[in-house]
């Protein structure tokens, strides 16, 4: 595998783009501004296409040179034929989506492969700041209020995990992250206690 | 004029199709002699690849950008997208833009003379289509020796040649920009033009198109047809903006039927203006054109139209635009997407209804700009 350039991209992304394989074909819903195409195309000569809901971030995609539309996930993929993508990349994203069980199943009838990286809420600061201070909690990257907030649905890895399963999914890999990255054992012991992002490799099974 | 205009440009001609050679028009008509109007800004490169085809709207002409003389007080439709800089930027680009077939800035169309009589064609000049102006832009093309066009751009009407052309000459387009379209219109664009039509048939003074034997114009039907127009053409905010209810040189109504508010006055000047630079029957041609446009008739279906295109495809929409609305974008980008083509498709935030292609907006001059400078990578 080339030495990806991890200068720029966010953790999860730098993970993310070492997942993928050169030259394959990839989807990522909520692109942003199209920083992971951009790099993974320049790198890995893949084949790219991004879905933005935001203008400013779209035109930041166009610079770059990665294609994007600029549409609501949450109306749907219908536009993508079946089996369209090697990968369909889902960062960061899916606490902000309407129906994230919908959007898993469409990732995975459009793409072979879906990689999805998700905020834990399961992560002990966070679990803390409910049960100790009894509020909502806030952290570096959910830092919203509870009424202002567009993430409305806060997941933990146990429940992401659970989803899975009941939808006939298979994680084929995980991969923990974030903050407690140095605690070392309790880290890969207990994810959900101590992990703050992860990202996990889905299939669909057959 | 400012550092970046392309300055004093003029109109040129080019001739073809002469008998009997005519062009076969898709009505089954031939037509011939059939001459452009056109207009080039910039420098064509040695491969011949650096071309931008510009495709104009129901009301435009092959003049884009620069002034005719030092005196000119206005510059092309499309000026500020044209020049060294500009998104369109004749520091590396060969800009082409000719009036289209049927059209009367020039090309030949209704008003032309026609060869059989000696007298202008009026009504006898046979009903040309979106992919008619689109196969006689070919002609120019070659006659311009271009070997590929770098882009083919256009807003409204020049969108559809743009989608015809990326689909009919797919190995001679390397990217379409078809901006403020459709595919093809819904029932209430054509019922827009159809009232527009009656407006110029109601006209005493069109005598059955024959207006130039008297030399009459059918000032009041073309004048209200583009009136008619020119409100599809704004956004309700932009008017409310504009206009409001404010009243007209007076303090309070005139309880009678002379102008009260200026947005009367507004579409009145908008009417009479039209008369003075565009032809009546040009326009039943040319909405005639528009109306026929049906890329899901003409293939089987939409997706069926793009299956063989090889452009990477913009596709622009605006917000307030209610006449060719988004929801027409993205059936385009969809039938794209289906296809597993190139497409980048952005809803640009505009109040300014569907004239917004034609005013300034950071957003699509910065987005056609960067799109441009990947076309062909």
């Amino acid at each position: 595998m080339k030495n990806l350039n991890k200068d720029q991209l966010r953790l999860d992304l730098n993970y993310i783009a070492r997942i993928i394989e050169n030259n394959s074909r990839v989807l990522d819903l909520g692109c942003g501004s199209g920083e992971l195409l951009h790099k993974l195309a320049q790198e890995k000569n893949i084949r790219g296409h991004g879905v933005e809901i935001d203008v400013e971030n779209i035109c930041a995609c166009v610079e770059k040179g990665v294609p994007v539309i600029h549409a609501d996930m949450d109306e749907g993929l219908g536009e993508y034929p079946d089996k369209s993508f090697d990968y369909v990349i889902l960062s960061q994203t899916l606490q902000a989506v309407k129906k994230p069980h919908i959007i898993l199943h469409d990732m995975l009838r459009v793409g072979q492969t879906g990689i999805v990286s998700l905020l834990n809420f399961g992560y002990w600061k966070v679990r803390s700041q409910l049960f100790v201070q009894g509020i909502m909690p806030r952290t570096k990257t959910l830092p919203y209020q509870w009424y202002d907030t567009p993430n409305i649905h806060l997941t933990t890895i146990k429940d992401f995990k659970n989803l899975c399963a009941e939808g006939n999914i298979t994680i084929k890999q995980q991969i923990n992250l974030g903050q407690a990255r140095k605690g070392g054992v309790l880290y890969n012991l207990f994810p959900n206690w101590f992990t703050s992002l992860a990202i996990f490799v889905i299939k669909k099974n057959k | 004029m400012d550092a970046n205009s392309i300055g004093i440009v003029e109109t040129k001609f080019f001739t073809f199709a002469q008998p009997p050679n005519e062009m076969h028009l898709e009505s089954g008509v031939k037509l011939g002699p059939i001459t452009l109007a056109y207009e080039t800004y910039g420098q064509l490169n040695e491969r011949g690849d650096n071309a931008l085809l510009i495709t104009h709207a129901l009301s435009g002409d092959a003049h884009v950008a620069g002034y005719y003389s030092p005196n000119d007080p206005k510059p092309g439709w499309w000026d500020f997208m044209v020049g060294p800089g500009r998104p369109f930027d004749t520091n590396k680009y060969f800009v082409v833009c000719s009036n289209v077939l049927g059209g009367c800035k020039g090309s030949t169309g209704p008003t032309s003379t026609n060869p059989a009589t000696g007298k202008p064609y009026n009504l006898n000049f046979p009903v040309v289509t979106i992919g008619d102006m689109v196969k006689a832009q070919r002609e120019l093309v070659r006659h311009l020796n271009i070997s590929k066009l770098h882009a083919v751009v256009g807003g409204s009407m020049g969108g559809m040649q743009a989608l015809e052309w990326a689909i009919k000459y797919p190995d001679m387009v390397a990217a379409a920009l078809p901006i403020a379209t459709t595919s093809r219109l819904n029932a209430q664009g054509i019922a827009f033009d159809e009232v527009g039509r009656q407006a110029i048939y109601a006209d005493a003074n069109w005598k059955n198109g024959d207006y130039s034997d008297y030399n009459l114009i059918p000032a009041q039907g073309l004048s209200v047809a583009r009136m008619l127009a020119h409100i599809t053409y704004l956004s309700e905010e932009s008017m409310h903006e504009k206009f409001g209810r404010r009243l007209q040189e007076k303090e309070r109504y005139g309880y009678d039927f002379s102008t009260d508010f200026e947005v009367e006055s507004y579409l009145r000047y908008q009417g009479e203006s039209f008369i003075k630079r565009f032809d009546a029957n040009t326009y039943l041609y040319i909405s005639k054109a528009i109306d026929y446009f049906d890329l899901s008739r003409d293939y089987g279906s939409l997706e069926n139209a793009f299956k063989n295109v090889q452009a990477k495809f913009l596709v622009l929409s605006f917000t307030s635009d209610w006449l060719f609305t988004t929801a027409q974008a993205k059936e385009i980008v969809r039938a794209l997407m289906v296809n597993g083509k190139h497409v980048t498709f952005c809803e640009i935030p505009s109040n300014y209804g569907h004239d917004s292609f034609l005013l300034r907006n950071a957003c699509m001059e910065k987005m056609i700009a960067d799109f441009l400078s990947y076309a062909n990578a």
